[in-house]
C-alpha cells in the first residue's frame, strides 16, 4: 500500500533523513520507533507534504502512486491522514464547520456526494460516542482551549471521519494519561482493517501495548536500523536506544 | 453650529454671480464649480431661495478648500488624483428609465429604497411593507416642495467645512432618502441601495444626501448597499446625516460592493443623544479607491457607539477607513474593531480618532485594527490618536499586522482542503470576531456573502 525507497530529505538544508526503505502493505500496523531526533515526525510531515521539508533523493509510491508529486490536499483525498503530535490551533474556525469541510473537501475529489449538515451531524455524533467526546467540542473553535488529550481525540476523530485508507500517527501517546491512552487506543483499534494501513510514530512501548503492530522498524540517525516484530518493542522498552545507538 | 451662522448671510448672497472667486483652481474643481452653475437652475428646489443659498454656500465652501492632497493630514494615505484626473459628468439616465439590476442585491428582509445614480426610484423601490412608525421621503422631492423642515437638518450635522467631499455634496447633491422613525413601533427595518448604472463610456458622479433621525427611543436596523456594474467609472460621493434620539437605538449595517472601476466617497455624521446607541458595521469589498468616513458625535450621556467593519482589497484597490469618535458628555463608551485583509497590491489606511472632551469624564474608549497581508507587495498604514482632555477616562487602541500562518494552512490542507480553500477558512476566521458583532442573521449571511464574492475574485486575480 505505501512503499518507501531510498527516501532522503532535508529540512532548512540540513540532512535528516538518510535512505529510508519501507513497505507498509494493506492491513498491517508498523510502528516506528527511536529517540528524539532521529527523523520520526520529519517522516511523518515528508509523508503529508509539508512545505520546508525537502525531498532530495527517493521515491514514495502510495496505492500506486507517486505521493510526493501530490498537494498535501491531494494526498488526503487519496487517502492519506497524518494525526499530528502538535495538532493546531484554529481559532475562529468551528470545529464541526471544519470537519464537515473538511470530509467534503474529501468527497468531491473522489467524486462522491457531499454530506449535508444533518447527514453529518448523525455520522460525527456516533464517531464521538466512541471516542468518549462530548458534543460541546463540536462546538469550539479547533483545538482551542483543548486539553492535550482532548486534542488527540479531536485527531482521531478527523481520522475516524475521513476514513482514510493509511494512518501516519505521530506520538499520539504524548501528553495522554492512561485513560486517555485507552480511548485513543480504542479508536485507533477500530479503523484496523484489511484494506487499511498504519504507521504509528513513537518514542515509547507503551501506545504499542494498546495497538500491538505487525512490524516494528528502529529509526536512528534518519535510517532504519532494525526491524522486527512486536517483541522488538518490548525489548527496547527494556534496553533502550543506546546499544543500538553505539552499534550505529 | 457653522450651518446657522452661515444662512442668514447666504441669503444675501448675490444669486448668480460666478462661485469660483479663487484664482489657481485645479481643474477637476473648476469642473465641479463650473457643473454648479450650469445646474443651479435645474437641480431640485432651486425655485427656493434658501436652497439656492445652500448650494451657492457649498460652492464657496468647495472652492475654498479644493481637493485634499497628501499634504492635508486627514487624507496622507489617500491618493485622490486618480479620481481628480477623470472629468465625472451628471447622470443622465432619466429617472423612469428602465434599468437591469445588477446581480448580489443582498435580501435583507426589509422595505427596500433604491437609487439609480444616486435618484431615489420608487418604480424600483418597495416601500409596501413599511411599517407606520417609518416615514420615508425623497429628499429632491422635498426640496422642491421647499419643505421649511429641510432648512434646519440638512447640513446641521455635516457642516460644510467639514471636508471637500461634504462641500461637494453639498453643492450638488440631487436626492437621498429621508428617513423618520418614531418610537410608536418597534424593530423597524429598512433596505437603502444605491446602484451605479455606469452606462456607456461616460463617467458619472452623484452625491446622494441622506436624512435620517431615530426618534426619542425609537429602533431602526438600516442595511445600506452600493453596488455597481461595468468598466466604466463612476463616483458615487455619499453624505449622511444620522440622528439618534434620547434612548434610541440604530443598527447601521454597510456593504459596499462597487464596480472595480468607481470611486466610493461615503461621510456618515452620527450625533448619538444620552442613553442612545449607534451601532455600525461596514464592509467594503469593492472600488478602485473606497473611502469610508465616519464621524460619532456621543452628545448624550451615557450614549454609546460601536464602529466595526472589515475592508477587503484585492488587485490595486485602495480602500480607507477613517473614524472621528468625540466623546462630548459624560459616561459614554465607544467600541471600535477594524480588519482590513488585503490581496495584491492593494493598499490599506486605517485612521481612527477618539477625541475626549474635558466634560466627558468616566468614558470607556476602546479601538483596535487589524490588517492581515495575503501579498508581500499589500500594505496597510494604520493611524490610531487619541486626544484627551478629560482625566477619568478608560481609552485604547490596539493594532496588528500578519500574514496567515504556514502550520494553519498547512493543518487545513493535510485535511483535504484545497489551498484557496484553506486561505478562505483562515480569512473568514479573522473577519469572525468583527462580523460576530452584527447580530442580525440575515444581515450577518449577507455580509458573509459578499465576503465569499470578494474572495473568488481576489483568488482568481491572484491564481491568474
Amino acid at each position: 500500500m505505501l512503499t518507501i525507497e531510498g527516501l532522503a530529505a532535508t529540512v532548512d538544508g540540513k540532512p535528516v533523513l538518510k535512505g529510508i526503505d519501507l513497505a507498509v502493505p494493506a492491513g498491517e500496523v508498523h510502528a516506528i520507533m527511536g529517540p528524539n531526533g532521529s527523523g520520526k515526525s520529519t517522516l511523518g510531515y515528508v509523508l503529508a507534504g509539508r512545505e520546508g521539508y525537502e525531498v532530495t533523493s527517493g521515491s514514495v509510491t502510495f496505492r500506486g502512486e507517486d505521493l510526493l508529486a501530490m498537494e498535501p490536499e491531494d494526498r488526503a483525498a487519496a487517502g492519506l491522514f497524518l494525526a499530528f503530535q502538535y495538532p493546531v490551533e484554529l481559532p475562529g474556525v468551528g470545529n464541526a464547520n471544519f470537519l464537515r469541510q473538511a470530509l467534503n473537501a474529501v468527497r468531491r475529489k473522489r467524486g462522491e456526494a457531499e454530506v449535508d449538515a444533518m447527514q453529518f451531524l448523525k455520522l460525527v455524533r456516533a464517531k464521538m460516542r466512541g471516542l468518549g467526546m462530548t458534543e460541546e467540542m463540536l462546538k469550539r473553535f479547533v483545538n482551542v482551549g483543548f486539553s492535550g488529550g482532548e486534542k488527540k481525540r479531536n485527531e482521531i476523530l478527523q481520522m475516524s471521519v475521513l476514513e482514510p485508507a493509511f494512518c501516519v500517527l505521530d506520538e499520539t501517546d504524548s501528553g495522554l494519561d492512561i485513560d486517555a491512552l485507552r480511548i485513543v487506543a480504542d479508536g485507533v483499534n477500530a479503523l484496523r482493517g484489511p484494506g487499511r494501513g498504519m504507521l504509528v510514530i513513537t518514542h515509547y512501548q507503551r501506545l504499542l501495548a494498546y495497538i500491538v503492530p505487525d512490524r516494528v522498524h528502529v529509526l536512528l540517525g534518519g535510517r532504519i536500523v532494525r526491524s522486527g516484530g512486536p517483541e522488538l518493542a518490548l525489548e527496547l522498552e527494556e534496553k533502550g536506544y543506546g546499544e543500538l545507538q553505539q552499534a550505529a | 453650529m457653522a450651518s446657522s451662522s452661515r444662512r442668514p448671510e447666504m441669503g444675501a448672497a448675490a444669486i448668480g454671480a460666478p462661485a469660483a472667486a479663487v484664482p489657481l483652481l485645479h481643474p477637476a474643481v473648476a469642473a465641479y464649480l463650473a457643473r454648479h452653475d450650469g445646474l443651479v437652475d435645474r437641480l431640485p428646489g432651486h425655485r427656493h431661495a434658501w436652497v439656492r443659498a445652500l448650494r451657492r454656500c457649498a460652492a464657496e465652501a468647495f472652492a475654498r478648500q479644493g481637493f485634499p492632497t497628501r499634504r492635508n493630514e486627514a487624507w496622507h494615505y489617500t491618493d485622490l488624483r486618480a479620481l481628480t484626473e477623470i472629468r465625472f459628468d451628471e447622470p443622465l439616465v432619466a429617472v423612469d428609465r428602465p434599468v437591469l439590476l445588477p446581480d448580489g442585491i443582498p435580501e435583507a428582509g426589509a422595505p427596500r429604497l433604491m437609487f439609480v445614480d444616486g435618484r431615489f426610484r420608487p418604480d424600483l423601490s418597495d416601500l409596501d411593507a413599511l411599517p407606520a412608525c417609518v416615514r420615508v421621503q425623497s429628499l429632491a422631492a422635498l426640496l422642491e416642495a421647499g419643505e421649511e423642515t429641510l432648512r434646519g437638518r440638512l447640513g446641521r450635522l455635516a457642516p460644510v467645512e467639514a471636508g471637500a467631499f461634504v462641500a461637494l455634496n453639498a453643492m450638488l447633491a440631487e436626492d437621498g432618502a429621508v428617513v423618520t422613525v418614531s418610537a410608536a413601533g418597534s424593530g423597524a427595518r429598512l433596505h437603502l441601495v444605491s446602484i451605479g448604472s455606469a452606462e456607456g463610456d461616460r463617467p458619472v458622479a452623484f452625491h446622494p444626501r441622506h436624512l435620517i433621525a431615530v426618534e426619542d427611543g425609537a429602533e431602526l436596523t438600516l442595511l445600506e448597499s452600493a453596488l455597481g456594474e461595468g468598466a466604466t467609472p463612476y463616483l458615487n460621493n455619499s453624505v449622511s446625516e444620522i440622528a439618534l434620539g434620547a434612548g434610541a437605538r440604530m443598527t447601521h449595517v454597510r456593504l459596499q460592493a462597487e464596480a472595480v472601476a468607481s470611486f466610493h466617497v461615503a461621510t456618515v455624521f452620527a450625533t448619538v443623544a444620552e442613553d442612545a446607541e449607534y451601532d455600525s458595521f461596514a464592509l467594503a469589498t469593492g472600488a478602485r479607491l473606497a473611502r469610508n468616513e465616519v464621524h460619532a458625535t456621543l452628545g448624550g450621556t451615557r450614549s454609546a457607539a460601536h464602529l466595526n467593519g472589515a475592508q477587503l482589497g484585492d488587485g490595486a484597490r485602495h480602500v480607507d477607513t477613517t473614524t472621528v469618535i468625540t466623546h462630548a458628555a459624560p459616561s459614554c463608551a465607544s467600541r471600535q474593531t477594524f480588519k482590513s485583509v488585503l490581496a495584491g497590491r492593494s493598499r490599506a489606511v486605517f485612521q481612527g480618532k477618539i477625541h475626549v472632551h474635558r466634560a466627558a469624564q468616566k468614558t470607556d474608549g476602546y479601538q483596535m485594527n487589524q490588517a492581515l497581508l495575503l501579498s508581500p507587495e499589500a500594505e496597510i498604514d494604520a493611524k490610531p490618536q487619541l486626544e484627551i482632555y478629560a482625566d477619568d477616562v478608560k481609552c485604547s487602541h490596539g493594532a496588528t499586522v500578519g500574514e496567515l500562518d504556514a502550520d494553519q494552512i498547512f493543518y487545513l490542507r493535510s485535511r483535504g482542503l484545497p489551498l484557496a480553500e484553506a486561505r478562505a477558512v483562515l480569512i473568514e476566521a479573522f473577519l469572525a470576531d468583527a462580523l460576530e458583532a452584527v447580530r442580525d442573521e440575515r444581515l450577518r449571511d449577507a455580509l458573509a456573502a459578499a465576503t465569499a464574492a470578494w474572495w473568488a475574485r481576489a483568488h482568481a486575480e491572484a491564481g491568474a
